[in-house]
């Protein structure tokens, strides 16, 4: 299949004149040795026996030759499988789907377009170009190409696909008539047709490249987020991330939320999941694909993606009553999946919340000030739902006896007091049942169970709006739910309570319903039939094949008929329904380019049709890769050249020494001190901030030191101050850690390394050197709380005060008390688990794992241990012969914890020995 | 010994250092190969004028009365002369060509042909020299002298570094003692007018001596071949051949008659002419320089 062809072939003819280049070249020798040499006396005057012999070497002269062959060649434009012209003659006619699924790779379809108008315009061929999503009107015009190249840039796209009758223009076509076809790729009812139709006039090329077509489905959502679902034709492992993208709190467009959509490898679908808190997902206004045009990869998300605000007041009661019992109970269960709740018992915390419904169980009397705010509240487009209780019933006769607040601005209607009671154990009739709803009603439509049963409820006033009110009402007349509206928003009162107590109403999924048809609750139901009949729909925005939004402008209302077969995937979107975003009275509802059922199959075209993918026949200018070509001979040459001159040798060492300088300024200096520190047993002391402190430490660790080399087999270096900034921490198995109030924190980088210092075994003694101070004022003091901040980001175990059976108490010495300079400050180590067991006939714990990485303690012990240049303590411990004990125990404490940090849990391995011996004795 | 590089620019600083401290390395280079030459006797083990007791002979016809050794002859009847051993020091000038061309070596791990000539000359110098000879440079302030010091001012004066400024130093015999002899060491590729007339004057001024022509193999073996441009030592001549390798044949017979000129004018003045290259020994060329100058004996 492949061809080669050049776009310029005349330059090749430069070709011939490689021969005369040969004889010029040859004329050239390579340049001369220079050689210093004392007998050049001996050589003065003696002539070359043989010139014509001095000249350039044969196979120097073919890759000279070869480079400007190359170079010829490149200039010539050689290009791999050039793009073959249209075949035939007469009128050429160029369709294209221009569906959603074009818009994916539009501009390769306009500029092969554009190709083939060239090429007819070069052959005085007429054309027409057709879309097939915005067919003519009537014939098709055949005008020249010029006319239609200045038209193409114009041709866009359509959000819809083309419909399935054979195009009228087809029956009107010439005979001979030449078709260019620019396919969608998938496959669609008519096709076949229209190619059998096309293909009687005249021969058919078919232009569809493989790309896969990607469709989104409209967004659901679940407890666990919004999932966004996408579909596609082939099956390639691909990768894409879907954006939600939405108005930002300054109102503009931004994306919001991306997620990663990934289609496995031979997957034709794949889903997008958002965790989105409900105020993000609330401004979602559509999801797209990134870097995918089309409408196909965009989803305008309408109400359905939106959950409600709605705040319920909690109940103010002093008792704890049953969950069942309580009035919000079902309240919450019905709402719970499709709405977000606010539970609250002030008002005025669930204004602040800015919910879309509040909801007041059986709630009678409210403060003067909650009553002004709540109807501002609703004034301003709030939903007020309103249950009755036994409360709101007495407190209607007590208030004023007959009326209860008849100009409540909260309540639909004026409430009678009292109430009623029906089929109730002390009353004669049976439970009221539900009248059908009425035509006007919004729960019309709803079927009414006929086991719901009406016990008891509170009655309304008789008045003349009285009926306007009322939108469900029982089978005897009486009202069961009115609504009254407010400025922007509206009251709603249902008459019964919002628990089983009156009624089984709210066990009914009737009472689901109602909720939802209150706007109280939304689900991402599409509207049934019967309700959108008679409904009319604003466009608000629609969407072009780009997947663009726009304003509808003055686009005509469309009725509820007619959207419903679309919403349902009845019907296909088109030039009447554009997809986009539909407003109704209360619902915002989007059309789509593709829902979940929109079909997706990659076109079959029958055997002998002239496809072109556009892929495989790629034309690759192979003109770049020649005069790289020519470079690589020509720089062979210059080698060859030097290599000739005796120069190679020198020049490819001016190039290594070039090389060269580059990685050796990067050698990396090494911390004489770390290699020093990795010789030897090297305690090291963090610093404080403290210059003093820090001093102090690092004699500290000096004494410590002397008497580890004295007393034990540990033979330390002098211990080094750490910079845990700089310093490679791994070389030093102890940190002694003066903690100061002014002691500076870690740097973020330092906290990983000193974690990785301790999870691999490191240990730090922090000492905050405060235990006089803080038994004095026994309260935490300053270098305790910088102690707490400083260990904040470290990885620190859970702690304990040194246990009586600690390991540290007989690593080495025998010891139960830690003194440094200071006495009795507790000292933490990192707690033992809590199932250690005491072995039996052993005197401690069976703890054999785990070295503390750290020990905090406040006893100044580096105080206790400091030693001068000249070995003797520099400071005063205690008084006297005590002092001295308590600074020969401080001494011990330190071998005891280097002996622990360098044995680990040796000796504690020491209550397996009994068992070891007895062992070995059988 | 001392490596080749080692004469460099700073050389004369370095010589000044070691002179204060020690032996220059020249010297030290030069003892080494001069005690390797020499078997550790001395003198002429010959009978003639010196401080030495050489013999008592009787007494012969002619022999001046003066001689007669009288502490001998009272022991018996005879009548015996003392004879001393002969210790007649010869004056040997020592002449090394500091042109640029002997700075030539064919390949970096050898030594420059001036360095061997110099090697050469100090050794034969300390040779001679502890042979009890005089021993100097043909230059006017370096006039042959006995004794260790001279052996430390010749060291000095050989390792001196010279800014050769042209292809081959001029030669001049005339601050040579006359009678005395003289070792020339060049590579003798430059002119030979010159070389022919300081030897026609040494015979009118009854010196001998030996021209000793130091050469690298490259120049015995002309190993080039391609386009090649010659240039000399100094860069004041050049030669740009073609073909290098073509010239090889006329070239090494030009070297031979180069070589045969110099022994036939040795000859004629009654001198010793030979050839040695830097890629052998420096022991080997002494020893024989040693032999000749022992030879030209009287």
């Amino acid at each position: 299949m492949n061809a080669l062809g050049f776009s310029a072939p005349v330059l090749l003819w430069a070709l011939l004149a490689l021969p005369i280049l040969w004889w010029l070249l040859r004329a050239v020798p390579p340049a001369p040795v220079r050689r210093r040499f004392p007998g050049i006396a001996l050589l003065l005057g003696l002539k070359d026996r043989d010139p014509e012999s001095q000249r350039t070497p044969w196979w120097l002269l073919l890759i000279r030759v070869a480079a400007l062959a190359a170079l010829i060649v490149a200039l010539a434009g050689p290009v791999l499988n050039p793009t073959r012209a249209l075949p035939g003659q007469g009128p050429l006619v160029v369709v294209m789907d221009a569906s959603w699924a074009s818009a994916r790779d539009w501009p390769r379809r306009i500029e092969r377009a554009a190709q083939a108008l060239e090429e007819a315009q070069r052959a005085g061929r007429t054309v027409a170009v057709v879309t097939l999503t915005d067919p003519p009107v009537g014939a098709l015009e055949f005008r020249a190409a010029e006319h239609w190249r200045e038209r193409l840039p114009g041709l866009a796209p359509r959000p819809w696909t083309p419909g399935a009758a054979l195009p009228d223009w087809v029956a009107d076509l010439p005979e001979g008539t030449e078709t260019l076809w620019f396919s969608d790729g998938l496959a669609r009812d008519g096709r076949a047709a229209l190619l059998a139709a096309l293909t009687e006039t005249g021969p058919v090329q078919v232009f569809q490249p493989d790309t896969p077509v990607i469709a989104l489905a409209p967004a659901t959502f679940d407890a666990e987020g919004v999932h966004v679902t996408a579909r596609r034709t082939t099956g390639a492992e691909q990768a894409l991330t879907l954006l939600a993208v939405g108005r930002d709190p300054a109102g503009a467009q931004r994306d919001l939320a991306r997620a990663p959509l990934t289609f496995e490898a031979g997957a034709l679908s794949a889903e997008a999941s958002f965790d989105l808190p409900p105020e993000l997902r609330n401004r979602i206004t559509r999801f797209q694909i990134e870097g995918l045009r089309g409408a196909g990869a965009v989803s305008i998300a309408d109400d359905s993606l939106r959950r409600r605000k709605v705040g319920l007041l909690a109940v103010r009661e002093g008792n704890e009553s049953l969950a069942l019992l309580s009035p919000l109970h079902y309240l919450r269960q019905a709402l719970e999946p499709t709405a977000d709740l606010i539970e609250s018992v002030s008002i005025d915390d669930l204004l602040l919340a800015g919910p879309d419904v509040i909801v007041l169980a059986d709630m009678p009397t409210m403060t003067e000030t909650e009553t002004r705010d709540l109807s501002d509240w609703v004034e301003d487009g709030g939903l007020l739902l309103r249950f009755a209780g036994p409360r709101m019933a007495g407190a209607g006769a007590s208030a004023s006896g007959f009326v209860a607040q008849a100009d409540d601005p909260l309540l639909p209607v004026p409430l009678r007091a009292g109430g009623r009671s029906v089929g109730g154990a002390m009353s004669w009739g049976d439970p009221r049942t539900l009248a059908p709803f009425a035509e006007d009603s919004p729960f019309a439509g709803l079927s009414v169970p006929a086991d719901v049963g009406i016990r008891a409820q509170v009655l309304a006033q008789p008045g003349p709006d009285l009926a306007d009110r009322t939108i469900a009402a029982l089978a005897d007349g009486t009202p069961l739910v009115t609504r009254a509206a407010r400025g922007a928003g509206q009251v709603v009162l249902f008459h019964v309570t919002a628990n089983a107590e009156w009624s089984n109403l709210p066990l009914s999924g009737l009472f689901v319903d109602m909720l939802e048809r209150l706007s109280v609750s939304t689900r991402g139901a599409v509207p049934e039939a019967g309700e959108m009949d008679g409904t009319s729909w604003q466009p608000e925005e629609v969407m072009d094949g780009f997947g663009l939004l726009s304003d509808a402008e003055d686009r005509a209302a469309i009725a509820g008929a007619d959207l419903a077969p679309i919403l349902r995937g009845e019907a296909q979107p088109g030039p009447e329904i554009p997809p986009g975003l539909y407003a109704g009275t209360a619902l915002r509802l989007a059309v789509n380019a593709t829902d979940a059922q929109t079909p997706l199959n990659v076109a079959q075209w029958p055997m002998g049709t002239n496809l072109e993918t556009g892929v495989e026949r790629q034309e690759v200018p192979l003109a770049g890769y020649i005069f790289a070509l020519a470079a690589l001979v020509l720089m062979l040459d210059s080698l060859a050249t030097l290599a000739l001159g005796g120069r190679l040798l020198r020049a490819a060492m001016v190039v290594l020494a070039l090389g060269l300088i580059g990685p050796r300024a990067e050698a990396q200096p090494v911390d004489t001190r770390i290699m020093e520190a990795t010789e030897a047993v090297v305690l090291g002391a963090v610093s404080s901030g403290d210059p003093q402190v820090d001093d102090v430490a690092l004699a500290g660790l000096r004494g410590l030191s002397t008497a580890l080399y004295l007393r034990s087999s540990v033979e330390p270096s002098l211990p080094m101050a750490v910079d845990i900034e700089a310093d490679e921490l791994s070389v030093f198995p102890f940190l002694y850690w003066p903690v100061t109030a002014e002691s500076p924190l870690p740097s973020t980088e330092a906290y990983a390394r000193l974690n990785a210092y301790l999870r691999t075994g490191g240990m730090i003694l922090f000492d905050t050197r405060d235990a006089e101070q803080a038994r004095l004022t026994g309260g935490t003091t300053a270098q305790a709380r910088r102690l707490q901040q400083i260990a904040a980001g470290l990885d620190i175990p859970p702690l304990e005060p040194v246990p009586d059976d600690h390991v540290l108490t007989r690593t080495f010495y025998l010891l139960s008390d830690y003194p440094g300079r200071y006495q009795g400050g507790t000292v933490w180590v990192e707690a033992s688990p809590a199932d250690a067991e005491q072995a039996e006939g052993m005197p401690f714990r069976n703890l054999n794992d785990g070295v503390t990485p750290v020990v905090i303690g406040s006893n100044d012990w580096a105080s206790a241990w400091a030693v001068d240049d000249a070995g003797m303590p520099l400071l005063p411990v205690g008084r006297g012969t005590t002092g001295e004990r308590q600074r020969e125990l401080a001494l011990r404490f330190g071998v005891n914890l280097i002996m622990h940090v360098l044995s680990g849990n040796y000796k504690s391995d020491q209550v397996h020995v009994p068992a070891l011996l007895e062992r070995l004795g059988q | 010994m001392t490596s080749p590089a080692s004469h460099g620019g700073a050389d004369l600083r370095r010589s000044g250092e070691a002179l204060s401290g020690g032996l220059p390395p020249l010297l030290v280079a030069a003892d080494h190969l001069a005690s390797s030459v020499l078997p550790g006797a001395h003198g002429r083990r010959r009978s003639g004028s010196g401080a030495e007791f050489w013999q008592f002979r009787p007494l012969s016809p002619g022999d001046g009365i003066t001689r007669i050794d009288w502490r001998r002859s009272a022991r018996g009847d005879d009548v015996y002369l003392r004879e001393t051993e002969w210790q007649a020091a010869r004056a040997v000038s020592l002449w090394v060509d500091s042109g640029a061309a002997m700075n030539f070596t064919g390949d970096d791990g050898r030594e420059t042909k001036a360095h061997r000539a110099r090697l050469l000359a100090m050794a034969l110098g300390l040779a001679l020299l502890r042979g009890g000879e005089r021993v100097g440079l043909a230059e006017a302030d370096m006039p042959p002298r006995a004794g260790r010091a001279q052996a430390n001012a010749l060291a000095v004066a050989l390792a001196e570094e010279k800014r050769a400024e042209s292809e081959h130093g001029a030669i001049d015999l005339h601050a040579a003692p006359t009678g005395g002899h003289v070792v020339i060491f060049s590579d003798f590729l430059g002119a030979l007018e010159p070389i022919e007339q300081a030897l026609a004057m040494a015979a009118a001024r009854t010196m001998r001596g030996i021209l000793v022509q130091v050469l690298d193999p490259v120049e015995e073996g002309f190993p080039f071949d391609g386009r090649t441009r010659f240039e000399s030592m100094s860069g004041h001549m050049a030669f740009e051949t073609l073909r290098a390798g073509d010239l090889k044949a006329a070239y090494l017979e030009r070297l031979a008659q180069r070589k045969d000129r110099l022994q036939a004018m040795a000859r004629q003045s009654g001198w010793h002419a030979t050839t040695l290259h830097t890629d052998r020994p420096a022991s080997e060329g002494l020893l024989w320089l040693y032999q000749a100058l022992g030879g030209g004996r009287r």
